[in-house]
């Protein structure tokens, strides 16, 4: 009981112990806001790769593919159809886009996917990303008549509308082909005039044998039927980041919008490979909001591109694919899936892969981050730990004479031992839950802050344009908090360990004769 | 807290003499001795060089005997006193409490010792300065007793405290810290803080050492009053001839011994 009152006088009646824990509890609030804010992005970077990526991708090493996708996936749902919640089969490779802006063309190296979409919102959130609400529902690849501006309902953004996208669709496109029509009239009309103008032989009879050849002709009927004011070429969703930036306030410029045509070009099914390369309508934009996927993917539909690269089998109308994305049920693990498949299929014709595989070294990346941070910030709270085993020994050195008191009052070792192992521990609890308010506080208000702080330095501190979000994302986990308040208070009680030991060594008669 | 009785024995305070003589314990001369010390020998070094304090000192305290000490400065008598209270042990030489040896106990059974069978008082009173005198008094039922027997039982011990407090005459300075206190008072609290657990005996370094003619003479009388009304013997330190006039059996130590026909 004296241990207990004692302990607590010692802490009423000496703040300068309380000043040396005031470095326990910077420690724990900012270890407990790094990691919160750690734990927010990562957690959102993960949602959202998980979103992009499916649980578990099924593929084959060859850019050709394998044949009949549904014979594989009859042969995964036989395998383990109760962990499979949705499976999709695509087509990725690798591919060059081209666009003409302003006259110029640029050109972007992509990765080339084609999705089917009546499957592919049971395997991954594809639709999810899409720009326009009637995409978000059920993913389509026709040009819409407009809505593409509406503000997505993310809670994280709250993002300026896109102005440039309130006109994108068929108005932009209609738009587009008058006034491309009205210059090609112009232009017409300018070469006109310089032919008439000269008698040149040479170009009235190329003239005449470009009108001879029957493939030329056919040609030219086609493209007279085609109107760019009323048709659309195949649907691509692109990639958000491959037709725009941001500019430094945070604002996206877009080059290309929906209803823009684009060129791509990618490698045939066949031994050796060969380009080939067609034309597309942009239809929508993708924005996972990870940039790495933002400004690689485009996607079209599956059964076309099977057309383009000859990966259908002219006698049965089987297509191939290079992949399956597979979505595992609640609680599935996705390793043991992927070894059940690995042990089925052989290696040497099929890769099987987790997302956290796919995504291993970013994800490794995080952790060591998070990690190294923590052992740093950990240290400091050990320093912390330092300055409190100096105050303690000046305080076990203050009270020498009570000490030798206690003992000759019948006080044992264990018990003297025992009051500044409970300073010690008090001081700890103090420190780290001071800290642990803090640091909870601070990442609840987070924004405020890091808002006040742009206000005050004239620099915003979280720019929106580097990373993807327009808040900070934070997440606390109870467990992150328990063994940062565990390990300030252990390390509080460590300190104490050694004082204390020195004050119950100490011999009662010297103790007495203190003065 | 230490529930490990020194010596199986003795049950709780004050026991009759027949309980005594039927320890286990090895017993020294008659019942009647309190506390006896045999051939004590402490000497303190200073780097090679060796102080001898205590040589050889023979000395027994009888039940209820109000015994002083009396020497010069120096001369060794807070060390006898500390030996006693096993505040200290000797180089050579032995201790008994009621037939029993104490001198060679584990630490545990100090500890319990000094906390139920042993009071004491010191020259400078030293009370804990965090604690109010009420705290100070209950300081050692506080140690005694766990954190829930003491709490279970905290009422009761509180009330024996104010009235031991009351009968020193400091009931009006319950709450107060040592520093807000007189010396007079001070001691008066030292005293009632080493009577709470009911001792049997007494050891009193110099309790009067500090305080003036009267105020000394106020505290003698308290202890006097003890020793004669409760039966506990004290053994008591001093200087002061006059002081140690008035306990039963004053000896004298010189030169580490104690002096014959004191
Ligand atoms: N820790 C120690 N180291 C060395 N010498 C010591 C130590 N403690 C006590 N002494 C010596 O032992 C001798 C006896 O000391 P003690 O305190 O018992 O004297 P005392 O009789 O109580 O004197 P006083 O009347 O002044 O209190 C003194 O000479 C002192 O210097
Ligand atoms: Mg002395």
């Amino acid at each position: 009981m004296y241990k207990l009152l004692l302990c607590w006088r010692y802490l009423r009646t000496r703040y300068i112990a309380l000043a040396s824990v005031i470095s326990v509890t910077l420690g724990v609030a900012t270890m407990i806001v790094v990691n919160s804010v750690m734990a927010g992005f990562s957690h959102e970077m993960m949602a959202r790769m998980k979103g992009v990526i499916s649980d578990v991708v099924f593929e084959s090493h060859s850019l050709a593919g394998f044949q009949d996708a549904d014979w594989h996936m009859r042969e995964i749902r036989r395998l383990a159809g109760d962990d499979i919640a949705g499976m999709t089969p695509t087509v990725a490779i690798p591919a060059m886009l081209n666009f003409q802006v302003r006259g110029q063309w640029i050109t972007r190296q992509v990765n080339f996917i084609g999705v089917d979409e009546k499957t592919c919102a049971s395997a991954s959130d594809f639709s999810g990303f899409l720009l326009h609400p009637a995409n978000r529902q059920q993913a389509n690849f026709e040009l819409r008549d407009g809505g593409y501006g509406d503000s997505r309902p993310s809670t994280l953004d709250k993002q300026a509308p896109r102005k440039a996208l309130i006109k994108a669709g068929w108005p932009y496109r209609r738009e587009k082909a008058k006034y491309e029509q009205s210059l090609r009239v112009q232009r017409n009309a300018g070469r006109q005039a310089q032919s008439g103008a000269s008698a040149d032989p040479f170009a009235r009879s190329a003239k005449s044998s470009e009108s001879k050849d029957p493939f030329a002709i056919k040609a030219e009927s086609a493209e007279q039927v085609f109107d760019p004011a009323t048709e659309q070429h195949t649907g691509v969703i692109m990639g958000i980041a491959l037709a725009s930036y941001r500019d430094r306030e945070g604002t996206d410029r877009f080059l290309v919008l929906p209803g823009d045509d684009v060129r791509l070009t990618f490698p045939t099914a066949a031994t050796p490979p060969k380009a080939v390369s067609d034309v597309f309508t942009i239809t929508d934009f993708y924005e996972s909001k990870m940039s790495e996927y933002d400004s690689s993917f485009v996607f079209v539909p599956l059964r076309r591109l099977q057309e383009l690269r000859g990966m259908i089998d002219p006698t049965t109308g089987v297509g191939s694919v290079t992949s399956l994305q597979i979505k595992l049920k609640e609680g599935v693990d996705a390793s043991t899936f992927r070894d059940k498949l690995k042990a089925h299929f052989p290696p040497e014709l099929y890769g099987v892969y987790t997302w956290q595989d796919k995504q291993g070294p970013l994800l490794a990346a995080v952790r060591m981050e998070t990690a190294i941070l923590n052992v740093l910030l950990f240290l400091i709270i050990a320093v912390a730990g330092f300055g409190i085993l100096a105050i303690f020994f000046m305080i076990v050195v203050e009270k020498t004479r009570d000490i030798g008191i206690l003992k000759s009052l019948g006080a044992s070792r264990r018990g003297v031992l025992g009051i500044f192992l409970s300073y010690g521990l008090s001081l700890g609890v103090v420190g780290s839950g001071v800290g642990l308010v803090l640091g909870v506080l601070f990442v609840f208000y987070i924004n405020e802050i890091a808002d006040l702080l742009g206000r005050i330095t004239g620099q915003p501190v979280f720019d929106p344009s580097v990373y993807y979000f327009q808040k900070i994302p934070t997440i606390i986990e109870p467990f992150t908090l328990v063994w940062i308040v565990a390990g300030a208070m252990m390390i509080a009680v460590m300190a104490s360990i050694l004082p204390a030991r020195r004050a119950a060594c100490l011999h009662p008669v010297e103790a007495l004769r203190y003065e | 807290m230490a529930s490990t009785e020194p010596f199986s024995p003795i049950a709780n305070g004050r026991l009759p003499a027949s309980a005594v003589a039927s320890g286990t314990a090895q017993v020294v001369e008659t019942t009647d001795v309190h506390l006896a010390a045999v051939n004590l020998r402490k000497s303190y070094r200073k780097g090679h060089l060796e102080i001898p304090v205590l040589r050889g000192v023979d000395l027994e305290v009888r039940r209820g005997e109000f015994l002083s000490i009396i020497g010069q400065s120096g001369s060794g008598k807070s060390t006898l006193l500390h030996l006693l209270a096993t505040l200290d042990a000797p180089d050579t030489g032995e201790i008994y409490f009621q037939g029993n040896r104490i001198d060679n106990l584990e630490p545990a059974g100090r500890d319990v010792l000094r906390n139920r069978y042993f009071g004491m008082i010191f020259q400078f009173y030293h009370l804990l300065p965090e604690l109010t005198t009420l705290e100070n008094v209950l300081s050692p039922l506080m140690i005694g007793h766990g954190v829930w027997s003491y709490l279970r039982n905290r009422r009761e011990m509180i009330r024996q405290a104010t009235a031991l407090i009351e009968s020193v005459g400091l009931s009006h300075r319950l709450n107060h810290k040592p520093r807000e206190l007189s010396g007079g008072e001070m001691q008066r609290a030292a005293i009632a803080r080493a009577l709470i657990a009911n001792p049997v005996m007494l050891l009193a370094d110099e309790p009067t050492g500090n305080l003036d003619g009267t105020t000394g003479e106020e505290i003698m009388q308290v202890l006097r009053s003890l020793n004669r009304d409760q039966n506990v013997t004290i053994v008591m330190v001093t200087h002061d001839d006059a002081i140690a006039g008035q306990a039963d059996r004053v000896i004298k130590l010189r030169e580490g011994r104690v002096e014959l026909g004191g």
